[in-house]
């Protein structure tokens, strides 16, 4: 399968790539490690014009502490993050879960900016930066804005990105030693989630479970209230809309987030 | 047409591309190379995969351009003097293929997986071919030649205990 014609324009810095984008608009897209996009144009799902790469952007890349917080590039690969002696232990559930997207090959290539803003809501990353309660940077001719993860995600792969806007930072709270649990119930090799949970300092996300990654917010207040993880874990599918498919019918799925939820309650690291 | 650079199997390339055009079919049709085979063309299978600075990736999902800048290894480059590599001398060995569609891509993979983590423990060789899939499902043995393979390369090195090989 082969994608329909664009034109290719590789930036050469993180400026050039905003440039690109004022000018080009609705009709172009950033290509970064390209493992959501170039499926989708494959399938003649996505057709753009104009394809922007910043996937060889080094100044995108790479892994730095602050005080209080992990600062991730856009362009950091799952397998770079997986592997950082920083991200394992200040954000260990993050790791953790770049560790656990689609199969190494896969990990090579794509990057924490590129699925985050992709916003597939059976993906790990996203459900792992709303479990952290993380935030991005958005960066736009007018600079830079911050939003946190439980304003991010709007809809089935829907963002509240601007089409002139490119994600340039993931910022997560440093957790070292923090429990957390991560739960991904898979069928097949290299899949996505039929559904996820990750939990952590009394946050519990869920992936699958909606038009985008859900807070079990009820299974969260029942745990600020005192109840046990197994009572918390009751809870988890309550608020949740989870589509149908040949994996999973709704209330299998609802079953299984009760079931994960418990087990990443209870299984902690 | 986008004009790129890049190394193959260590020899210096320049090409016009279409932007569309895939690494996969820029190695198979421009450069001839045709161990990277065309499996199921959505990422999934691995039958494609090649090394792009020494990393496996599955060539079905990138474009020969973002390829551009950067050094691609095919099967063929892991044996530049006809001799095997002992990735591939260990699949021989072990009779880790049947009929031989899968094994590129699992070489490749192996090779980039044992670079990664020079003594993996059965599980972890499992788990790393991950995206490797053999329609003739002859995973018991493939599993023992990457571990075979793992032994010859670093012949000093050890696996966690306790799993057996
Ligand atoms: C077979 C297969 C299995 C997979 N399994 C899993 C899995 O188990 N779990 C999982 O979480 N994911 C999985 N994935 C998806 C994978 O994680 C992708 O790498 C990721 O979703 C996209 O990242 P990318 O860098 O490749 O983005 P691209 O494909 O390059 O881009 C995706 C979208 O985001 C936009 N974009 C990219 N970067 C930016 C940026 N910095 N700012 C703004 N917009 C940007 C692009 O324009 C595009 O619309 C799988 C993919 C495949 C092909
Ligand atoms: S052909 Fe590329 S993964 Fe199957
Ligand atoms: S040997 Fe036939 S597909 Fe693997």
């Amino acid at each position: 399968m082969i994608p329909a014609p664009f034109d290719y324009v590789a930036a050469q810095s993180p400026e050039h790539a905003l440039e690109l984008l004022a000018e080009h608009g609705d009709d172009a897209k950033l290509l970064a490690g390209g493992h959501s996009l170039l499926p989708m144009m494959k399938l003649r799902l996505a057709t753009p014009a104009v394809l922007i790469d910043i996937g060889r952007l080094s100044e995108l890349a790479g892994i730095t502490a602050d005080d209080g917080e992990l600062v991730i590039g856009a362009t950091t690969r799952h397998a770079d993050l997986a592997a950082a002696e920083l991200a394992r232990s200040q954000a260990p559930l993050l790791a953790h879960a770049a560790a656990l997207v689609g199969d190494p090959q896969i990990r090579h290539r794509g990057t924490i900016g590129g699925s985050l803003s992709h916003a597939d809501p059976a993906a790990d990353l996203p459900m792992a930066l709303l479990a952290l309660g993380g935030r991005v940077e958005l960066t736009g001719p007018d600079g830079v804005r911050t939003v946190s993860a439980d304003d991010f995600f709007v809809g089935f792969f829907e963002t509240v990105l601007r089409p002139q806007e490119m994600l340039t930072a993931v910022r997560v709270a440093r957790k070292p030693g923090v429990p957390w649990g991560y739960q991904k119930f898979v069928r097949r090799a290299n899949d996505w989630a039929i559904v996820g949970v990750a939990a952590v300092d009394g946050r519990v996300a869920l992936a699958n479970m909606g038009s985008r990654p859900l807070r079990a917010t009820a299974a969260e207040q029942a745990m600020a209230d005192g109840a046990s993880a197994a009572e918390a874990a009751e809870l988890a599918a309550e608020g949740t809309s989870p589509g149908e498919d040949i994996h999973a019918d709704r209330e299998y799925r609802a079953h299984l987030a009760r079931v994960l939820t418990r087990r990443a309650l209870e299984h902690q690291r | 047409m986008t004009r790129i650079e890049l190394t193959v199997n260590g020899e210096q390339r320049s090409a016009e591309v279409e932007p569309r055009l895939l690494l996969v079919h820029y190695l198979r049709e421009t450069c001839g190379l045709r161990a990277a085979n065309v499996g199921c063309d959505t990422t999934s299978c691995g039958a494609c995969t090649v090394l792009l600075n020494d990393v496996s990736v599955k060539s079905c999902t990138v474009l020969a351009v973002q390829a551009a800048g950067m050094s691609v290894t095919t099967a063929e480059g892991l044996a530049p003097d006809g001799e095997l590599h002992p990735v591939a001398a260990a699949f021989r060995q072990n009779h880790g293929l049947q009929c031989g569609f899968c094994t590129p891509g699992m070489v490749m993979a192996a090779v980039s997986l044992l670079a990664e983590n020079p003594h993996p423990t059965e599980e972890e060789v499992r788990e790393g071919l991950e995206g490797n899939f053999c329609r003739c499902t002859g995973y018991h043995n493939i599993v023992a030649s990457v571990l075979d393979a793992a032994d010859v390369l670093d012949p000093g090195g050890t696996r966690a205990a306790g799993v057996s090989a």
